[in-house]
């Protein structure tokens, strides 16, 4: 029955999968195209976030910084050496070694303490990472920030796009096989409660690590990929605003679910865009960030699970039901 | 009969009080041993210097004659000693199957492993339904920890413990806040347990039948410090005992 259950998820994914692939061929609207593979880049980004927030109950406040390290070391190399896919490769590579060394330090200097020192760690160190890129100016040419140059194959508005759905798609699929792997179990059981992980003989430490370790690697491919879509770095790629868009994503679309925080990458990006449209209607919503701080209070308040938490919950509920209705009937038939 | 796990001197002291004080008490192997004492006389906290959760500030603890002072609860119960706790500890949002399948492969040691599907491992699923089974908590196997009545929160506690297949079981008050009614399910699970006679179990308890019946040494626990030590009739015949802390209880039955 739960392997039908999966298949049937996984079906599912599968055709949204199809439909986002074919829907460059069909519809043509550059706007919104660029639109959607900026879903698809912080789809991935707020995944990393979930993995660490959603399954190992770890707090990060500088999940920015994995991001901008993507961003940076692909820029950085991209602009030094000629646009070629070799670079852009050789950048990614730097990129998600960078981020792993990072994630490991922060996580070895600071999983064995409660977690908010990992949140107070990770917050002090996108802030260094932040200043470095302003004050390095030899290298990250300060706040003005740099154009550059991307291989040919990527100009194209449409590659680009299929390229971040297919990452999209192989880092989901790969992530969510990760949650579901005997380890992942571990992660989950971690969030639950530590000292019982601990007590039946799993060393916490290692597995808090490992976890730091894939989120920061995963959330720096967003950030090569970020930079491939815009061919321009500043130091906004190192902001805390990118964290909260982040945690603002995965708790929208449902903490712990890993679909979830794509969902909510969709609608904060949609909603961003179309608010920001509406700034002509009346100033505020040029603010669209005050907009989203209600928001995001009310959705704490009154709707923890997100929205596909909410779903799975409720459906978990009438299956719940149905079951005992079934159970009853047998019972009522047996007598 | 051989000593498994033995305390010298153990104590531990937070700030000015010291919660347990110079106990030294070895514990036989395959046998049952009880911890009684009143409320706040340390009988947890001598378990959480047992299996590792607190450190103690002077003493040793040795299992089979080895050390174990330094080693974390993870090391301990990989060497061998599980324990449940007072107050239940089961991990709330994951089904009870899944509970005790975690528990399951901590033993069979698949550790990091993050390529395959955990429902692959069939084995840890089969040997969790099992111990499910021997708790008397089949039918829960699919619902949520959470949604678990107290009593089989207690019970799953007992099933994550025997999944480990430790030598040594800390039980910590395996029947506390349970009603009545559920008491005796969970003195057939420790029946079996013992029965089957290949553990060493340390049991604290409140309720002085349940110790009496299963008990082949008790140890009482008062103020931090060791005040007896001997069979369950020695203890009862011991007048220090009686007074500090069996004494008004039968005060009252004589009256």
């Amino acid at each position: 029955m739960t392997n039908l259950q999966m298949n049937k998820s996984t079906m599912a994914y599968t055709l949204c999968a199809i439909a986002l692939l074919a829907l460059p061929f069909g519809y043509d609207n550059r706007t919104i195209l660029f639109l959607i593979t900026q879903v698809f880049i912080f789809g991935i980004f707020a995944m990393s976030y979930d993995l660490l927030l959603g399954f190992t109950g770890i707090v990060s406040f500088g999940h920015a910084m994995f991001f901008g390290i993507g961003a940076y070391s692909v820029s950085i190399i991209l602009d030094r050496n000629e646009p070629t896919m070799f670079y852009l490769v050789i950048g990614a590579i730097v990129a998600m070694a960078i981020a792993g060394l990072v994630s490991f330090i922060a996580g070895i200097l600071t999983l064995r303490l409660k977690s908010h020192f990992y949140a107070m760690l990770t917050l002090a160190l996108a802030g260094l990472f932040l200043v470095a890129a302003e004050k390095w100016r030899s290298l990250t040419k300060g706040n003005d920030g740099f154009v550059l140059q991307i291989p040919e194959l990527f100009r194209d508005r449409t590659n680009l796009y299929l390229t971040c759905l297919i990452s999209l798609i192989v880092l989901f699929f790969l992530v969510r096989r990760f949650t579901q792997s005997p380890l992942g179990r571990i992660l989950m059981a971690i969030r639950e409660n530590e000292q019982r992980v601990e007590s039946i003989g799993f060393d916490i430490m290692h597995y808090k690590v490992i976890a730091s370790v894939v989120s920061g690697v995963v959330a720096s491919f967003a950030g090569v990929l970020y930079i491939l879509s815009l061919r321009f770095v500043d130091t906004s790629v190192f902001a805390t605003e990118v964290t909260l868009d982040a945690l603002l994503m995965t708790i929208i679309g449902g903490v712990g679910t890993l679909i979830g925080p794509i969902i909510g990458a969709g609608i904060i990006e949609f909603a961003h865009h179309w608010l920001s449209e509406l700034s002509d209607v009346h100033w505020i919503f040029e603010r669209w960030i005050i907009l989203f701080g209600i928001i995001y209070i009310l959705a704490v308040i009154f709707f923890p699970r997100g929205i596909v938490g909410s779903l799975m919950h409720m459906w978990g509920k009438k299956r719940y039901k149905k079951h005992n209705q079934t159970k009853n009937e047998q019972k009522k038939v047996a007598s | 009969m051989d000593t498994i796990l033995e305390t010298k001197d153990i104590t531990i002291a937070f700030g000015g009080h010291v919660a347990v004080d110079e106990v030294s008490v070895q514990i036989p192997e395959k046998q049952f041993t009880s911890v009684i004492g009143p409320n706040g006389a340390g009988k947890t906290t001598f378990f959480n210097l047992l299996s590792g959760q607190l450190r103690p500030t002077k003493g040793d603890i040795y299992f089979k004659g080895e050390s174990i002072t330094k080693l974390s609860p993870t090391k301990r119960t990989r060497k061998g000693i599980g324990r449940s706790f007072q107050i239940t500890n089961v991990f709330p949002n994951l089904t009870v199957l899944e509970n005790v399948r975690l528990a399951v492969q901590s033993k069979k040691q698949v550790r990091f492993q993050m390529l395959k599907h955990f429902k692959s491992y069939k084995d840890q699923e089969e040997k969790a339904l099992e111990l499910l089974g021997e708790v008397l908590l089949k039918d829960k196997a699919n619902s949520l920890a959470s949604n678990l009545a107290h009593g089989e929160k207690r019970k799953l506690e007992i099933a994550m413990l025997l999944a480990l297949e430790t030598e040594i079981l800390l039980l910590d008050e395996p029947t506390a806040g349970m009603s009545l009614e559920e008491v005796p399910a969970i003195l057939e699970v420790i029946h079996n347990i013992k029965r089957q006679g290949d553990r060493t179990i340390v049991l604290i308890e409140h309720k002085m039948d349940m110790i009496l019946d299963l008990s082949d040494q008790v140890l009482v626990l008062f103020n931090g410090q060791l005040l007896a030590q001997g069979t369950p009739e020695d203890i009862m015949d011991n007048e220090t005992v009686q007074s500090a802390y069996l004494g008004g209880l039968y005060d009252d039955n004589s009256a």
